[in-house]
């Protein structure tokens, strides 16, 4: 004890010494503005001593720099006397002097006071008064003195000494933001300074140069082609040249053939003895549109080179461009894997980051365990912010490779239990969310990594995320009864919004497993008596309905709306409710279950589409769900669930007095999606449109609804009892037609549905097409009363045909492990030919089309097709109507007249739906 | 990549002491005009740094958009900033004359307290650097002379200095190079 309070007590003796020295040697401590402006008078004196003066000026700088700020008179009264010091031939004085009127700033009108002194420094025998003269005078002059200097501007600009040159050049630039015309007068001086052998001089007439022709796309092409055949030495007029270089490349049209102009320019640049000038190139190559891996190829090699420099900055700028590049270009760095492994150990941690982020994009299926057991290593010294990118990484890795999932999930779960923010604990759970959306297989591990993690969460936020998961997909899992221990516990410990999240994710299990729910209930009898009023809300309100269900052992499908509605749903529904009538009481059999409707939203994650899936699907199909009001009609939930909505198009042929118009039908999605949903909008138009109908298509196991979505869009007229008739006119009987649902009223502005409904025979794949007629009553509103007249016409519109099409029995699926589903599937419900597609520009287009045409989804990334290869092999999943699986192995050839041939086998469970895949090639 | 300026654009160009506070600042940025946004900039940027050495090589980070290149030496941390799309080894050219050539002036003696009794110099050499955000000059023998105002004295150009005159500034060439 005692050596220590010795050991204590001379730190604190040296500690003071060290702030006394501090106190003693800053020559600004206790520094005061108003002190340092009296000073400043100092500058007034008949005889100037210039050391002083100095000084007092460096005070003055010093406090600007710290952020004290002049009022007006101050700065007008320091600007005054500074003119002062004009007097003085001390020529380090007169540096400072030049320095302070820059920062001070002065307003136009004190300008003129320092103009004469400045313009005869600007005449001055010496360089470094002209150069310096020139840039105080351009930095605080307006466009008026401008054109008094401008002829010594334009003389500097050709001065044999550097410094006089480069003042005037960067003047220029930035006098080019108050008068360009002024600037671009010296073009041709600018021109003859490029060829200046100062590096610095070349490098700013080239900026100039380029700033003055910049808008001239024709000017700047030809600057660029006269730049890359001179002869520059200058590193930094290099970089700026590649700049131009590339910014030219990107704006010209790329021929398909003929080789990208100046590219052998910026290979050349790889050889600069620069690195700079190196790195640039590298740069450029790397950016340019469409780039192919021949292209990248010498670029990638200096890159690597730098990887295993000694410099920092360089290993970074390195890694920085492979980083980039394996974003679209995995392939063409895998060269350089081993040396960034070693980078994992770097002691610049953004290089290591960059590193393991790149290697994850990279790397291949086996050398996933080794990195992960380099990055368990390194991930523990890192900061927060680096961990997120890495963990980001690790879920894009899992999506793309499947099978990997149990040893990147693990992972995940043991960077989980370490210590870290709520952004990092929150970006894990985040990504385990996403993995087990996508990956079936990896639900059971996921789902038990997170329910050991809120055993332990120090965040309710996420605690509540999880047991929200745990609710909604625990019950489909193959033993429930494991997770309700889990959730229970949180029923305990917990405080009130984790304990309320905990009581909705049980009776969920009580819902949806009839064999648990009398043991959720005995746990569900001990909440009742909560002491938050949240938590005892709910337990009553599910001890409630659990008991009925109990009771009455309702079917499967009715106990989803025990425990969840669609939120938005129910949001409008309440929200009219309030608006409207409020006699009668609320009615929650229109709201429709959230559960149903996610089952289609939830298709494949943003995070899918980042690794070069496409989401469009999902979404697209949602979209339609959104618009159709089919669900909201309990009359179909006897149906079961919808196997696929399709939208269809149906128009209104030109009728009597109507005018017709018709768009083309609008394609919902981008041009590549796998899926097209063509939607077309039928307007009547007779002054005004009067009405549009949309047709949608509900595939069910059994049935086939098609939904007429109808807007009237006059408010002169009222339509009523709307229905379609619907007729086969191509196609075999499979259908029959089952009843039809008409619309009492066409509302005005909103959207009304009619329905028609055809049993379906099921296992019968045909399509067929369908002529439509639109029957309705039309009244007229009068316009005296706004009451429609009592007496109304029968009136009928033949509508567009309705197609069935083949591809409507086929919905995409995601499957995780393609070979083993193969393999599981019989060889004897396989069906394989060949077709001849014809001529197209590339494997990538063909494989395309054939995603489009059987819109099934692309499995294992091998929609993508390596750049120039001559073959290449696709994957599709898809699920036919009546849950039965179908995989599909499509093989494309292309010859060397970029004819493509295609192979494609299909299997299933039954023959005929293996055929079924071939039937909708053929007949497109 | 999409708005290529005509040339490297710097934001700013920093000197901060050990502790994180400002000893010579310079910012061309025009949106971070605000003294409290520079101080947070300066604040957070420090709080990257510190824990890294840049005492041998020049380091560099990413933060903001932003790429920074840095370098500490003895009680001083020198600080380049650009866009994140600029060009790293442009930023260390930037870099490497800054420090440069504020060791050239000071003689080697690189330290706050130097720095401080001679921020005069520090200033000009910020002002021979940069330029409005343009590079102006990234050589530190020619930033160190121009700010020493080298050959100005007497309104006489080097070429035309006495033989004397020549003889002592060569003396003290000399003498600062071997005390480097």
């Amino acid at each position: 004890m005692v050596e220590n309070s010795i050991i204590l007590g001379s730190e604190s003796v040296k500690k003071r010494d060290e702030d006394s020295d501090d106190v003693y040697y800053s020559p600004f401590w206790g520094i005061e503005k108003g002190a340092v402006l009296q000073e400043a008078r100092c500058f007034n004196d008949s005889q100037l001593d210039a050391r002083r003066c100095q000084q007092v000026i460096t005070k003055l700088l010093y406090l600007c720099n710290q952020g004290d700020t002049f009022t007006k008179t101050e700065a007008t009264e320091v600007f005054f006397s500074v003119t002062k010091l004009f007097q003085s031939k001390d020529s380090n004085l007169r540096r400072m002097v030049y320095l302070i009127i820059k920062e001070v700033c002065p307003s136009s009108d004190e300008v003129i006071i320092v103009t004469s002194s400045l313009m005869k420094d600007m005449n001055s025998k010496v360089d470094l008064y002209r150069s310096n003269a020139i840039r105080v005078l351009c930095s605080i002059t307006d466009a008026g003195l401008l054109g008094q200097i401008e002829r010594y501007l334009k003389q500097a600009v050709v001065d044999k000494n550097s410094v006089v040159s480069s003042a005037a050049l960067v003047s220029g630039l930035h006098l080019l933001k108050i008068n360009a015309d002024i600037v671009r007068r010296w073009s041709n001086e600018i021109q003859e300074a490029i060829n200046s052998s100062h590096p610095m001089v070349q490098f700013h007439a080239l900026s100039l140069l380029h700033q003055i022709r910049q808008s001239d796309r024709l000017a700047v092409s030809k600057l660029v082609t006269q730049l890359t055949k001179s002869n520059i030495r200058s590193p930094l007029a290099q970089c700026s040249i590649i700049r131009y270089v590339s910014q030219v490349i990107s704006q010209t049209v790329p021929s398909d053939n003929a080789p990208r102009p100046f590219f052998d320019f910026l290979e050349g640049c790889l050889r600069n003895k620069s690195e700079m000038v190196i790195f640039e190139a590298a740069r450029a190559i790397i950016n340019l549109k469409e780039v192919t891996s021949r292209e990248l190829q010498p670029a990638v090699s200096v890159l690597q080179l730098f990887l295993s420099s000694s410099k920092p900055v360089l290993r970074f700028g390195a890694v920085r461009a492979i980083n980039q590049i394996a974003l679209k270009n995995p392939l063409s760095v895998t060269n350089c894997n081993l040396d960034m492994e070693n980078l994992i150990s770097d002691q610049n941690r953004s290089i290591a980051t960059l590193a393991i982020t790149t290697l994850l994009k990279t790397g291949n299926e086996s050398s996933i365990e080794r990195l992960m057991k380099q990055i368990s290593v390194f991930v523990s010294d890192i900061q927060d912010e680096f961990k997120i990118v890495v963990v980001q990484a690790i879920q894009t890795l899992c999506l793309k490779f499947p099978h990997k999932h149990r040893t990147l999930v693990n992972f995940l779960s043991n960077i989980l239990r370490e210590e870290g923010g709520f952004a990092f604990k929150k970006a894990i759970v985040d990504s385990i969310f996403c993995i087990i959306k996508n990956i079936p297989d990896a639900k059971d591990p996921g789902l038990t990594h997170l329910s050991e993690f809120i055993e332990d969460c120090e965040f309710t936020y996420l605690s509540s995320q999880i047991l929200h998961l745990l609710g909604s997909e625990g019950p489909q899992t193959t033993d429930p009864s494991k997770y309700i221990r889990y959730i229970y516990n949180r029923v305990v410990l917990e405080n009130a919004a984790i304990r309320a999240s905990a009581i909705s994710a049980l009776s969920k299990f009580g819902a949806e497993c009839p064999l648990l729910r009398s043991r959720v209930l005995t746990l569900l009898y001990r909440c009742l008596h909560d002491s938050d009023d949240e938590v005892r809300d709910r337990a009553t309100l599910y001890v409630q309905n659990l008991e009925k269900l109990s009771l009455h052992e309702v079917d499967n499908s009715n106990s989803h709306k025990v425990t969840d509605f669609a939120l938005q749903d129910l949001e409008s529904s309440l929200y009219s409710y309030i608006s409207g009538c409020t006699v009668s009481p609320y009615s929650i059999s229109n709201v429709r279950s959230a559960s149903q409707k996610s089952k289609t939203e939830h298709g494949i994650s943003k995070i899918l589409s980042k690794a070069g899936h496409d989401s469009s699907f999902s979404e697209d199909v949602s979209s339609s769900f959104e618009q159709s009001n089919l669900l909201s009609n309990p009359l179909f939930s006897v149906y079961g669930s919808v196997f696929k909505v399709c939208s269809s198009n149906s128009r209104i042929s030109p009728l009597n007095y109507f005018m017709f118009q018709s768009s083309k039908p609008i394609s919902l999605t981008e041009a590549e999606t796998e899926y097209k949903v063509n939607l077309s909008n039928i307007k009547f138009i007779s002054t005004h449109v009067l009405s549009q109908v949309t047709c949608i298509v509900h595939l069910f196991q059994s049935h086939v609804v098609f939904e007429f979505k109808c807007t009237n869009t006059i408010e002169e007229q009222v339509l009523e009892d709307i229905s379609v008739s619907m007729e086969m006119i191509e196609g075999v009987d499979f259908l029959a037609e089952n009843s039809t649902i008409s619309l009492d009223r066409m509302p005005l502005g909103d959207e009304g549905s009619t329905f028609v409904i055809f049993d379906r025979k099921e296992g019968v794949f045909e399509q067929a097409k369908f002529s439509c007629i639109l029957r309705f009553t039309s009244k007229e509103i009068d316009p005296a009363t706004g009451e429609p007249e009592e007496e109304g016409y029968d009136d009928e519109y033949t509508l567009e045909d309705v197609d069935l099409k083949l591809t409507d029995y086929l919905r995409p699926t995601n499957i995780s492990n393609f070979k083993k589903a193969w393999d599981s599937l019989s060889e004897e419900c396989e069906c394989s030919s060949d077709y001849d597609i014809g001529k197209r520009e590339g494997l990538q287009q063909a494989v395309e089309m054939v995603i489009n045409i059987i819109g099934c989804q692309p499995c294992e990334g091998t929609e993508a097709v390596p750049p120039n290869s001559r073959s290449h092999s696709t994957l599709l999943s898809g699920v036919c109507i009546g849950e039965s699986q179908v995989l599909i192995r499509t093989n494309f050839g292309l010859d060397e007249l970029n004819n493509v041939t295609m192979k494609i086998t299909a299997r299933s469970e039954r023959l005929d739906i293996s055929e079924l895949v071939h039937a909708i090639i053929s007949n497109s | 990549m999409e708005s290529i300026s005509s040339c490297t654009s710097i934001k700013n160009v920093l000197l901060l002491d050990s502790e994180g506070k400002r000893v010579a600042v310079k910012y061309y940025d025009c949106d971070m005009e605000s003294t409290v946004q520079q101080l947070a900039f300066e604040r957070s940027l420090y709080q990257k740094t510190i824990r890294s050495s840049a005492r041998n090589d020049p380091e560099v980070v990413m933060f903001d958009g932003n790429i920074v290149v840095y370098k500490f030496i003895s009680d001083v941390h020198f600080y380049v900033t650009a866009e994140d799309h600029e060009n790293e080894l442009i930023l260390l050219s930037v870099l490497q004359g800054f420090f440069e050539s504020v060791s050239l002036l000071l003689r080697g003696l690189v330290e706050k307290r130097s720095v401080l009794e001679n921020l005069d110099l520090v200033l000009l050499v910020l002002d021979e650097l940069v330029d409005g955000g343009v590079i102006l000059e990234t050589d530190s023998g020619v930033i160190a002379n121009r700010v020493s105002m080298r050959g100005a004295d007497s309104e006489t150009p080097l070429t035309e200095q006495s033989f004397a005159q020549a003889i002592a500034s060569a003396r003290e060439q000399i003498s600062r190079n071997l005390l480097r």
